[in-house]
C-alpha cells in the first residue's frame, strides 16, 4: 500500500509540494459562464495538502464544473486557479499534477487492464520496466493484481471502479480527483469502497478532492465538505460543523434529515416559535428577525403529554403516523403548525407510541441551532 | 439455456412429475430450437442471396470463364480449349503500368479522401444533434445531382481557360493546365467518393465516448497523442469500412478518368472498355476484370485482418 508514497524518487516535478503552508488547491475568485448560464459563481476556497475534501450539492450545483476546471477539462471565466502555488488557469489537462477518477470510469476499452494503467505513465515517457513495475504495484493495491490482461468490459462494476482508481494513483498525482466515484455501485459495495478509499487516503498522503451529491457519503469519508448551490459555495466545514451549525436552510436541509420551526427573535436568549411558544436559545441576532430553529429528527424525544423533563423546551402534537425502520423509529407529529418528524432508536426499554396518541415533543436546549432565511 | 439448472435433479423425481404434453429442455430440444431459430433467418435474407446469386456470382463466373477463352480472327470469342494466354497480356509493359498507375491512384485517393474526411467527421460527431444532420444533409447533396454531371463540372472548373486557372493567374502563379492529368483525376475522385469515407467514419466516431478523450487527456496525452492512442483505435471500423468504399470503387473507375484524365492517364476501366468494345477481345477484357476482382478482394480480406487485431 505505502509502496506508491515513498519511493517517489524518480519523480521529476517540481516539488513545490514542501511548503506545508501552499494550499494544493487554490480557487480565487473562479467564475464559469456557459454562454448565458453562470455555472460557478465567484467562488473562493482552498484545499490544503493532504486533506481529503468534498465538493457536496444537488446536480447542476457547480460542483462537477468546478472539479473539472482543476482537472483542466474546462477553463474558468474568470479568477485564479493555483495547484500547489502554480498558476494553472488555462492549462491543458496533460501538464497539470492532477488526476481524474471519473464519474463512468472511462476506462479505455480497447486496452487491457495493464494498459489501461500504465497509459498516463507511457504518455510521460517512463521506462518500459519502470511501467510494468508500478502498474504492477497499483493493481497490487486495489487488490486486482490477478486482472491485468482482461479488458475492462470483463470486470465488474466494482472492479473498473478500482481499476479507474489504480489508473489515477500510478502516476503519482499531487491532487486525485474524484467526480462521483461510487455512484454507480450498489449500497453495500458504496460503503465498502467508501471505507477503502479513505484509508487509501490516510496511507498515500495525497489530496482529495471528492465530487458526489450523496451527503452521507460525504459526512463519512470528508475531512472537510463544501456545500455549493446554484453555483455558489455556501459552507466550507468539518462534517460536524456542517451537521450541527448549518450557515442557512439550504445547508441545514440538504444534509441529513432536519425539521424546521419558524420563529422570530424576541431578545438575545429567547426565540418565539410560530405558535407563541418560547425557547432559550441565545443569539447575536435582532430582534426581530425571522429565522428557524433546526431540530434533528434524533435530537428530540417523545413523552406522555405534559410530561416534559424539567430543563427541556416542549411541544406538544399528536402522532400522525409510525414508520418502523428496524434499528429506528420514525414518529411524524403534528403540531398545531406544522409536521416535524422524531426518530427513537429502537431500545427494548423504548416506549413505543401509536398514531393518534397526545404526546409532548422535548429537546436539550442546547441540541438546537438557529438559521435565517 | 435457463431450464438447464433445474436439470440435476431431474432423473429421479422429473420422468414421474413432468406430464407428457410439457416439452422437457434437453440439450437436443435446444439444438433443434437453434436450428429453426437459422432457419428463419435464412428465409429472411433470402431475397438479397437470391439478387446477389443471379445478378453478381452467375455474372462473375461468366467474366471468369471468358477470360480463359480465346479470341478467333473474327473478334469472337472461342470457349473451346481453355488457355491462360489473356492473363499473359498482364505482363506487357503497357499493361502493367495502366495496372499499377490504377492501383496507386486508388491508394491516393483512400488516404487524401481519410485525411480530409477524419476531422469532418470528427467536428461532426461532436456537434449537436441540429448542426450534425444540417451537416450530414450538405454531404449528400452532391449526390441529388448526375455523377456525369458532376464530373463534366470539374472539367469546366479546371480547364485551361476556368475559374481555377484564372485564380492562378490573378495571384500571379501562372496558368495551371491540371486538366487530363492523374493530379484532375485524382481531385475528381476524392471529390466523389469523399462522401463514403465520411459516413463510416461520423458512425464510427459518434459511437465513441467522448469522456475517454477528456480521460486521456487528463492521463498525460497530448491532442496528438490522444488521437493516435484512443479516437484512430476506437474508430478503426469506420477507417476500415471507409478505405474499402472509397479505394474499391476508385480502383475501377471509368467515368471520371474518362471525363477528367484524358488520353495519357488510362487507368484500368478505361482500357477494359476498350477491351470489349473497341478491340473486341473479350478474354483479355474478362481476364483483367477478374484480376481486378481478386485484387480489390485481397486487399479487402488484408485490410480487415490487419485492422481486426486493433478492434
Amino acid at each position: 500500500m505505502t509502496d506508491l508514497a515513498d519511493t517517489d524518487t524518480s519523480d521529476s516535478r517540481p516539488s513545490s509540494a514542501a511548503d506545508a503552508a501552499t494550499p494544493a488547491v487554490g480557487i480565487t475568485g473562479i467564475t464559469k459562464r456557459f454562454g448565458d448560464v453562470v455555472a460557478v459563481d465567484d467562488i473562493t476556497l482552498d484545499i490544503a495538502n493532504g486533506e481529503f475534501f468534498a465538493m457536496l450539492g444537488p446536480s447542476g450545483c457547480g460542483k462537477t464544473t468546478t472539479l473539472r476546471m482543476i482537472a483542466g477539462l474546462e477553463f474558468p471565466t474568470e479568477g485564479s486557479l493555483t495547484i500547489f502555488g502554480q498558476e494553472v488557469g488555462t492549462l491543458p489537462p496533460n501538464k497539470r499534477p492532477v488526476n481524474t477518477v471519473f464519474q463512468n470510469y472511462a476506462l479505455f476499452p480497447h486496452l487491457n487492464i495493464n494498459d489501461n494503467v500504465g497509459f498516463g505513465l507511457k504518455m510521460q515517457k517512463v521506462p518500459k520496466r519502470e511501467i510494468s513495475t508500478r502498474v504492477g504495484q497499483a493493481l497490487e493495491m486495489v487488490r486486482l493484481g490477478n486482472m491485468g490482461l482482461r479488458k475492462p468490459t470483463q470486470l465488474s462494476g466494482g472492479q473498473q471502479q478500482r481499476i479507474a482508481l489504480a489508473r489515477a494513483l500510478v502516476n503519482r498525482p499531487k491532487v486525485l480527483l474524484l467526480d462521483e466515484p461510487l455512484g454507480a455501485l450498489d449500497l453495500k459495495l458504496r460503503v465498502e469502497m467508501q471505507g477503502e478509499l479513505k484509508e487509501l487516503q490516510r496511507n498515500l498522503g495525497i489530496t482529495f478532492v471528492f465530487v458526489t451529491h450523496d451527503q452521507e457519503e460525504a459526512l463519512t469519508m470528508s475531512d472537510r465538505i463544501a456545500v455549493m448551490d446554484a453555483g455558489q459555495l455556501l459552507q466550507v466545514d468539518p462534517p460536524e460543523a456542517i451537521y450541527e451549525r448549518p450557515v442557512n436552510r439550504f445547508v441545514a436541509d440538504f444534509i441529513g434529515q432536519t425539521n424546521l420551526l419558524e420563529g422570530t427573535v424576541e431578545s438575545a436568549d429567547t426565540v418565539c416559535l410560530a405558535n407563541g411558544a418560547r425557547i432559550p436559545l441565545s443569539t447575536e441576532l435582532a430582534t426581530g428577525t425571522a429565522v428557524a430553529v433546526i431540530l434533528r429528527p434524533e435530537r428530540a424525544t417523545i413523552g406522555p403529554r405534559g410530561q416534559a423533563p424539567s430543563g427541556r423546551s416542549a411541544v406538544d402534537g399528536v402522532i400522525s403516523e409510525v414508520t418502523y425502520l428496524g434499528n429506528a423509529v420514525v414518529y411524524q407529529v403534528a403540531l398545531d403548525w406544522m409536521q416535524i418528524d422524531v426518530r427513537e432508536e429502537n431500545r427494548p426499554d423504548a416506549d413505543r407510541h401509536d398514531v393518534g396518541s397526545e404526546v409532548t415533543v422535548s429537546w436539550d436546549d442546547r441540541a438546537v441551532a438557529l438559521v435565517t432565511g | 439455456m435457463t431450464m438447464t439448472e433445474a436439470a440435476p435433479q431431474g432423473p429421479e423425481s422429473a420422468p414421474d412429475v413432468v406430464p407428457d404434453d410439457v416439452a422437457v429442455a434437453t440439450p437436443e430440444f435446444e439444438a433443434a430450437a437453434e436450428r429453426a431459430k437459422s432457419r428463419r433467418g435464412f428465409l429472411i435474407a433470402l431475397p438479397a442471396y437470391a439478387y446477389l446469386l443471379i445478378f453478381f456470382a452467375v455474372p462473375l463466373v461468366i467474366v471468369m470463364i471468358y477470360s480463359f477463352g480465346t479470341r478467333n480472327r473474327f473478334g469472337e470469342t472461342e470457349l473451346s480449349g481453355w488457355n491462360l494466354d489473356a492473363y499473359r497480356k498482364l505482363t506487357e509493359p503497357l499493361v502493367r503500368d495502366i495496372l499499377f498507375r490504377s492501383l496507386w491512384l486508388a491508394l491516393l485517393t483512400t488516404v487524401i479522401c481519410l485525411v480530409v474526411a477524419y476531422p469532418f467527421a470528427y467536428f461532426l460527431a461532436t456537434r449537436g444533434p441540429t448542426t450534425r444532420n444540417v451537416m450530414l444533409v450538405f454531404v449528400m447533396i452532391p449526390f441529388w445531382s448526375n455523377f456525369l454531371v458532376r464530373n463534366f463540372a470539374w472539367r469546366v472548373l479546371l480547364g485551361n481557360d476556368g475559374p481555377f486557372s484564372r485564380f492562378t493567374e490573378a495571384i500571379g502563379l501562372g496558368e495551371t493546365r491540371i486538366l487530363f492529368t492523374p493530379t484532375a483525376v485524382v481531385l475528381g475522385l476524392v471529390y466523389g467518393f469523399l462522401p463514403f469515407m465520411i459516413l463510416p467514419l461520423y458512425a464510427s466516431i459518434e459511437r465513441i465516448d467522448l469522456g475517454l478523450v477528456e480521460a486521456s487527456r487528463d492521463l498525460y496525452a497530448s491532442g496528438w497523442q490522444t488521437f493516435r492512442r484512443v479516437l484512430l483505435p476506437l474508430s478503426m471500423p469506420g477507417v476500415i469500412a471507409g478505405s474499402i468504399l472509397v479505394f474499391v470503387p476508385s480502383l475501377g473507375a471509368y467515368v471520371t478518368p474518362e471525363i477528367l484524365g484524358g488520353a495519357k492517364t488510362t487507368l484500368m476501366g478505361s482500357y477494359i472498355v476498350t477491351q470489349f468494345l473497341t478491340a473486341r477481345n473479350w478474354p483479355v477484357g474478362a481476364s483483367l476484370s477478374f484480376t481486378l476482382t481478386v485484387i480489390m478482394l485481397f486487399a479487402t480480406i488484408l485490410y480487415f485482418r490487419k485492422g481486426g487485431r486493433t478492434l
